[in-house]
């Protein structure tokens, strides 16, 4: 057992990456939410996004094209959830379950042709100035890009939820429907919309792990990082700063544990590998959460 | 335009229509995925659905009918208890892998030993492990207040770890010459769950089955628990008047899921698979939601869709190897049959009207 040849500033340099796919999914699912509408397909909608971005980002050699293939690809596979939770009225945990059971069927069979290819690679930005600061550089400024559209995506979302007034339309569908309904706001179409969007950000998240994480495609690659980022979003009490908190703690012990796991620590690497999920089991239960959105789950049916 | 009108009871016809409508539309609509793929839509479909039970190999597809069929229906009962009382037990592949470690550890710590108990003890362990297993979610939730969705779920990721530190490790078999897996139990007389008649199929994990499926059918219809697992999922409010304590409900539901669970686990792993490996679980745990609503968690309902869905496994396997259908394209109409359900089920709730905009 050698602990030195764990680098303190490499490994928290890593949970930062680490961290990102759940973040990118937990955001979008934490806007989802707080329409009222609860998606538990953040795992099927996330690998189909590794898929899409994967196919896409060979086929056109551009990461960038990738990640918007992931983020259209998520965001379709999310209408049909959309469609049966808000016009069928159908039952949204069955739904939910049904989409990522469909998912990850979906995946396996569009990536077939895609196993042992390797992704156009997505080099890291080295943040002039900024990733030269000793310790902090290497750690905050030196990554690649979609680490810091990640964060924007989460700030725009603090931002949008807090002070835009469409913000306050979509917390008011999440917390009663029937009166958002009755000041004559459209419930089902912003909670349509609030749907693509969970659905592109779980793309976002699926497609860095098959395009920068990995770098690969393979069948069943998300192992359980949506169910995480659902884990999350509790844990953050549905406030989008609280989500960075949470994406960063579940890095954290996942990149220890690989570090343990290099480094021969005497437990064996099965035990390892739980550590991600007992965390987040100890953490949901650990953590008070605040209330969730008042129609969180509920069908809404416009009787007249 | 199209309006949906709330009917005030659901309707009887669709009630028992659905099911068979969604399979229906996910014939047609895997046909075109088939299509898409290059096949012959209709000769890949009556592959699936058909040759299993009538082509000139079907004296060996028959009994496999009952061998996959056994465990999502043992599955799909228990879970169809909680999903009735709204407690999501979807982790249940785990409780499956960690009754299947449980029971055949019994069985391993006898060898060589020959005894009629065994095989009994062997049951029991694989059950009460299953039930352990699920009574974490449970017992977080009742005590906690977890999310017993998320927690049942990360726990199937823990039991997929600990069935490799238990292939690889403490129940690997010493006489293996270092590979991976246990003894093979069905080599092993005390602990193999073997056909009960030859060539049938038919091993103790059917005949459980049954007896489960009879037992969930007079719990529900005839019985004070089974009245309060109805009413709690239909109205709340009203169960807590009628004296039901929630959070007995709820670990009570959850442990008989991951008991039935283990069972079909320990059947597995005693009978068909034979021993414990990396690869033992096949998602049946998964298969087990659907089957039990396309068995609109009914237990007579969950037999049928059991039938159906090993059928399809059966009939997936000849197409993959017949006419080189991908599995993954079993496992996306598995999905989409669920879908197709959820869909059509609107039908039972609420009457489709074709409203003119004046008259709207």
């Amino acid at each position: 057992m050698d602990f030195s040849a764990i680098n303190p500033i490499l490994l928290l340099a890593s949970l930062m990456v680490a961290a990102t796919p759940i973040l990118l999914a937990a955001v979008g699912e934490l806007v989802v939410e707080r329409a009222g509408v609860l998606n538990l397909g953040v795992e099927g909608m996330m690998i189909t996004g590794a898929v899409c971005g994967f196919i896409v980002a060979v086929g056109t050699n551009s990461p960038w094209l990738g990640f918007i293939g992931a983020a259209v690809g998520g965001a379709l596979l999310s209408l049909l959830f959309g469609f049966l939770t808000q016009f069928l009225l159908s039952n949204q945990v069955a739904t939910g379950l049904a989409l990522t059971l469909f998912g990850l069927g979906l995946s396996a069979l569009m990536g077939q042709g895609y196993i042992g290819i390797k992704a156009p690679s997505f080099p890291d930005w080295n943040i002039p100035l900024l990733g030269d600061i000793p310790v902090i550089g290497p750690i905050v400024f030196q990554h690649d890009p979609m680490v810091y559209v990640g964060l924007l995506i989460v700030a725009g979302t603090w931002a949008f939820l807090k002070y835009a007034r469409a913000g306050l339309i979509l917390r008011a569908v999440g917390e009663n429907h029937e009166a958002a309904h009755a000041l004559g706001y459209h419930v089902v179409r912003v909670r349509m919309l609030a749907i693509m969007f969970g659905g592109a950000c779980a793309g976002l998240g699926g497609a860095y792990l098959s395009l920068v994480r990995v770098p690969q495609w393979t069948e069943g690659m998300t192992a359980g990082a949506g169910w995480i980022a659902l884990a999350i979003v509790v844990f953050a009490s549905w406030r989008p700063w609280r989500l960075l908190l949470g994406a960063y703690l579940f890095g954290g012990v996942t990149v220890l544990q690989l570090n343990l796991q290099a480094a021969g620590f005497a437990i064996p690497v099965e035990y390892l590998s739980m550590s991600p999920y007992l965390a987040t089991i100890a953490v949901l239960v650990i953590m008070r959460t605040g209330r969730a959105p008042g129609s969180l789950g509920q069908s809404f049916h416009a009787s007249r | 335009m199209i309006m949906l009108e709330k009917r005030p009871q659901p309707s009887r016809f669709w009630v028992l229509a659905t099911p068979a409508l969604a399979v229906v539309l996910t014939m047609f609509f895997g046909g075109l995925l088939f299509l898409a793929l290059g096949k012959n839509p209709f000769e890949t479909i009556r592959t699936i659905f058909l040759d299993p039970l009538f082509s000139e190999f079907a004296w060996y597809y028959r009994p496999q009918l009952l061998i996959k069929g056994a465990p999502l229906v043992l599955i799909a009962i228990g879970l169809s208890f909680g999903f009735r009382a709204g407690i999501w037990n979807i982790g249940a592949e785990g409780q499956y892998i960690v009754g299947a470690i449980c029971g055949a550890a019994v069985g391993l710590a006898f060898y060589p030993l020959e005894s009629f108990i065994i095989f009994p003890l062997m049951i029991l362990a694989g059950a009460l492990g299953g039930m352990l297993w699920a009574m974490i979610p449970g017992i977080l939730r009742v005590k906690f207040g977890t999310n017993e969705i998320l927690v049942s779920l990360m726990l199937v990721y823990v039991a997929e770890q600990l069935l490799a530190s238990m292939a690889l490790g403490a129940l690997r078999n010493p006489d293996g010459m270092g590979f991976p897996g246990s003894r093979n139990l069905a080599q092993y007389p005390s602990a193999a769950n073997l056909e009960l008649i030859s060539g049938s199929g038919m091993h103790w994990g059917v005949v459980t089955a049954l007896i489960v499926v009879i037992f969930a059918y007079v719990t529900l219809s005839r019985h004070i628990f089974g009245f309060h697992v109805r009413l709690s999922g239909q109205s709340p409010r009203a169960a807590r008047f009628a004296g039901v304590n929630p959070g007995r409900l709820i670990l009570i539901c959850m442990g008989l899921s991951g008991a039935l669970a283990g069972l079909a686990g320990l059947f597995e792993v005693a009978g068909p698979a034979g021993q414990v490996s990396i690869d033992f679980n096949v998602g049946y745990g998964f298969t087990a939601i659907i089957v039990a609503f396309l068995g609109r968690l009914h237990p007579v309902g969950i037999l049928l869709a059991g039938a159906l869905m090993a059928l399809t496994y059966i009939g997936g396997e000849i197409a993959q190897s017949n006419l080189g259908l991908p599995l993954a394209a079993i496992q996306l109409m598995q999905g989409m049959l669920l879908f197709f359900l959820l869909a059509v089920d609107v039908l039972t709730n609420y009457r489709v009207r074709f409203a003119t905009g004046a008259a709207a």
